[in-house]
């Protein structure tokens, strides 16, 4: 087969490919080409069908196929960006040749200038938690369970438990209860909410669903299909408290305990990853440390509004598109951006210098833990570049902070974040 | 599901043992009827032990259990390439810690000689290291066995069973044994659900209910004690964390918290020895996975824990002997005990088969060869194991070869056709994952599972609703919901 040639490969069609498409080609990118291994363009956002979706990019509460269907229309639109789906990308070489196979075009060799990452993630399953018990059949991720449901019409249970209190099983306990299920309750190990407090109150407090902070599943009942699960307590050190142990009965436990960036092709190709957050060491262009591979959205770390996702998809579709065309500022030097005390992730992890004049970087972090009036503080060895007072910070939501690059000498060591308790030392 | 009035032999229990004895007797002119009470054919302790094919230094000289092993292991190096298995000859290392150790690894070596196990050598500990740099520092020394292997245990099963039906038996699954008729001492038929299955000889190989077979037809000879191994399998990211078989020096009951590579580039933990007294119970608990990390990390200290991506655990059948039970009833001639197999039975079961084999022959089953019986099962192909040329020629063929599935193992839609549409195809969402892998990468199935279930679902041609995980009430799915899914094209 004949080998095609584009300016900036696209890998994945979900709100980061979709918008770094169409950021590449303002940007200058001629030929623009999107790899979707599933049936059609939107990613996740399809089978998303609640609402609260764009209220920071459109002003707007869309559904996630409403959202997606913007994008959608707009890549559609352009004649200088060639979609494939039900394209599996296989292998992505250095040289940036991509091989991807579908079952109408066969296998698909292509070569881009610049590649972008946007792969989204994938759930953690019962296994990565090691929950005890029997493997009946009842037991699936929420997103999955999400996809059946919304995507294809069949319920996975009527008497439901959901583990972890994440965006998506605080939607589902909604999900559920407005298809007729009775969900009795949303356990989770934390002595907090990992979802956005939106989605608490108007997924749980708002049906009476139970939330049970600092408690965890213990065992899963039913030798073929889920009869029930005895839930616990856990303590500061989350063991399980001797003694707090109850059964819930239910035909079906759904998992919200995390999201893992897919990096499965950036990993193959020995792209330097961040352990925390799981997706490839980032610059404020969204390069990764592989020159002309950038990386977009869930990928580099698993955002909570579809708004920000979509927002690093236009960085890395513009920093591609410079690439593709020659025109990124070469990187003479990296700063590292650490997360230090009450502070988990940040992205980018580094800023490469030169900087282009009034250029603005925007960090992405997560809290280590839940504060109430605290102080982000992001400094360099030569001076504060940001010192914000937080009323609330929540790990499941996002902080974020523009820092000017002028103020950054190319002598300062590195950049430093951290979230303090305003009584400690915080202004 | 088709009715069977009579057959020459019934074979209780399609697990290894009862599909190397079809397979084996398949090579003779006979009716032959696979019985297996699940969904699937191993589904027993031949989805959950430890998959290695043992060198045979274990077993004391004398008993059934050190001439199969041997034999087995032997017989498996012909049936490799015969039956398609997937078998790693890893070799495997008995590490020692103490003199104790050292001292059981001893007897270990001159066992193993008298069993007739070639190349055993005995390490010093800067050998072990080098071969395997990751064991823990104190270790001593080790055992080296270089005939010891990995294999999939479901796929040899699959493997036995489905040449046994291309060379003419019959499988039956969800079918029990309901009850074995016995007339004047000597077996006349099997009830099961469908009817009464007439026969003069039936192979008990019903695993950790051989017991309550024997039952059926009044023999209380022997008891099957299920003792409970868990275990936990890890990501391929850490596959080279060990290159062969570890074992610790082996205990009384057992040979020990292992770990391993596994035939498809994973690695695993375990098991833990408890006996239980329910003989369904495969719960895997707390305890049972603290145990098994715990013993582990006295073989490999850094243990890669958060790459872990599933656990389960599985039942051993256990004789009071110890040994392999085979023979003949004495209660109901003509009913052959293929009981108490526990490990090695996995490497010793063509071994096994050949025993049965001869046991029924004795009891007077006339065997008589088949001329056009062939012994060899068809490649199929893997496509992830592929080269781009074979690829793109096979999506040629057949474009289902083009829709990737399974993410994580790379298995594609066709693979999974072929899978439910083979002699003893898969029929449950899990069997497709013991088939073709499908599901069980470090996702487990949360992209591919409902996808797996529709294709199920059509290949079937049952409803949605139909289409079950594993066992029999295991449906994945309630009702469909009301009205049309479709999402609208406009917002």
């Amino acid at each position: 087969m004949n080998k095609q040639f584009f300016d900036v490969a696209i890998i994945g069609g979900g709100p980061a490919g979709l918008a770094a498409a169409l950021s590449a080609r303002k940007a200058g990118a001629k030929q623009v080409v999107i790899l979707e291994r599933d049936v059609e363009l939107g990613g996740i956002l399809q089978q998303c069908i609640h609402n609260g979706f764009g209220l920071h990019r459109f002003q707007e509460e869309l559904t996630g196929p409403g959202y997606a269907g913007r994008f959608v229309r707009m890549v559609r639109a352009d004649t200088g960006i060639t979609v494939y789906t039900e394209a599996m990308v296989l292998e992505v070489a250095k040289d940036k040749t991509i091989w991807a196979v579908s079952p109408t075009l066969g296998l698909i060799q292509l070569s881009a200038r610049a590649v972008i990452f946007a792969m989204g993630c994938r759930e953690r399953t019962r296994g990565a938690i090691r929950i005890p018990g029997y493997r009946p059949a009842g037991v699936f991720t929420a997103g999955a369970a999400q996809r059946m449901v919304n995507m294809e019409g069949f319920l996975p249970g009527k008497n439901i438990v959901i583990l972890g209190s994440g965006d998506i099983g605080l939607i589902m306990a909604r999900r559920m209860t407005l298809e007729g299920a009775k969900v009795q309750a949303v356990v989770e190990l934390m002595p907090f909410s990992n979802g956005l407090t939106r989605n608490v109150v108007q997924c749980l407090e708002d049906f009476a669903i139970p939330l049970h902070l600092s408690h965890t599943i213990t065992f899963v009942h039913g030798r073929e299909r889920v009869t029930g699960v005895s839930v616990a307590a856990v303590d500061a050190n989350r063991c399980i408290v001797p003694g707090s142990e109850f059964y819930l009965p239910c035909d079906c436990l759904l998992l919200s305990v995390g999201l893992i960036p897919e990096n499965e092709l950036s990993r193959a190709m020995d792209i330097c990853l961040d352990g925390l957050t799981n997706g490839p060491v980032v610059d404020q262009y969204r390069q990764t440390c592989v020159s002309g591979f950038f990386a977009a959205g869930n990928v580099v770390h698993v955002h909570d509004l579809v708004d920000f996702v979509s927002e690093e998809g236009d960085i890395a579709g513009r920093s591609a598109a410079l690439f593709a065309n020659g025109e990124l500022p070469l990187e003479k030097q990296y700063i590292n951006v650490k997360a230090e005390t009450g502070i988990r992730t940040v992205v980018p992890q580094r800023i490469s210098l030169p900087t282009a004049a009034g250029e603005k970087v925007r960090l992405f972090m997560r809290a280590q833990e839940p504060l109430t009036r605290s102080t982000l503080t992001i400094t360099t060895t030569a001076g504060k570049l940001v010192e914000r007072k937080l009323p609330v910070a929540k790990p499941g939501e996002m902080i974020v902070a523009d820092i000017s690059t002028e103020k950054i000498s190319p002598d300062s060591q590195e950049i430093i974040v951290t979230l303090l308790p305003q009584s400690l030392g915080g202004a | 599901m088709s009715t069977i009035s009579k057959a020459d032999v019934v074979v209780i229990g399609g697990g290894i043992v009862g599909a190397a004895v079809a397979r084996e007797l398949s090579r003779y002119q006979l009716d032959i009827v696979l019985l297996e009470a699940e969904t699937d054919i191993a589904m027993g302790t031949s989805k959950a032990n430890s998959a290695i094919l043992h060198a045979g230094f274990d077993a004391k000289p004398t008993c059934w259990k050190a001439r199969l092993n041997v034999l087995g292991n032997a017989l498996y190096r012909q049936l490799q390439d015969e039956l398609k298995l997937h078998i790693g000859w890893t070799g495997s290392l008995v590490v020692a810690k103490d003199p104790v150790d050292m001292a059981v690894l001893e007897e270990l070596l001159v066992r193993g000689q008298q069993n007739g196990v070639n190349g055993l050598a005995l390490l010093g500990r800067d050998e072990v290291l080098a071969r395997e740099p990751n064991l823990a520092s104190d270790i001593t020394g080790a055992l080296w066995a270089p005939t010891a292997g990995i294999i999939c245990p479901f796929g040899a099963t699959f493997a036995f069973a489905e040449n046994a039906i291309r060379n003419g038996a019959t499988l039956l699954r969800e079918t029990p044994a309901l009850d074995i008729v016995v007339e004047n001492g000597r077996v006349a038929g099997v009830r099961t659900p469908q009817g009464v299955i007439n026969t003069k000889f039936v192979v008990n190989a019903a695993g950790v209910r051989a017991d309550d077979i024997a039952r059926l037809a009044g023999d209380e000879s022997f008891t099957i004690q299920a003792r409970k191994g868990e275990y936990i399998l890890f990501d391929r990211s850490v596959r080279n964390l060990v290159n062969s078989v570890i074992f610790p020096a082996p205990s009384k009951i057992s040979k020990g918290i292992l770990i391993a590579p596994t035939v498809h580039g994973n690695l695993f933990i375990g098991p833990d020895a408890q006996n239980i007294d329910d003989k369904t119970d495969i719960a895997a608990t707390g305890n049972g996975m603290d145990r098994v990390i715990t013993g582990a990390r006295r073989l490999v200290p850094n243990l890669p824990l958060q790459a872990a991506i599933t656990q389960f655990s599985g039942l051993r059948a256990t004789a009071e002997d110890g040994d392999f039970i085979l023979r003949e009833s004495e209660a109901a001639r003509g009913l052959v005990h293929a009981a108490g197999i526990q490990s090695p039975g996995l490497t010793a079961a063509p071994a096994i088969a050949q025993v049965v084999s001869a046991l029924l022959k004795e009891a007077g089953l006339k065997l008589s060869e088949k001329r056009d019986f062939n012994p060899a099962n068809p490649l199929k192909p893997a496509f992830q194991e592929l080269s781009w040329e074979q690829r793109s020629s096979l999506i040629a063929s057949n474009p289902l070869y083009g829709r990737v599935i399974c993410r994580c193992e790379t298995v594609t839609e066709a693979e999974i056709v072929a899978a439910i549409h083979s002699p003893c195809g898969a029929r449950t969402v899990d069997g497709v994952k013991r088939r073709v892998r499908a599901g069980s990468g470090r996702c487990q199935g949360g992209f591919c599972g409902p996808r797996v279930t529709a294709i199920l679902a059509r290949e079937l041609n049952i409803p949605m609703t139909e289409v079950r995980k594993d066992s029999i009430d295991s449906r994945l799915f309630f009702d469909k919901l009301p009205g049309n899914c479709e999402v609208p094209a406009h917002e």
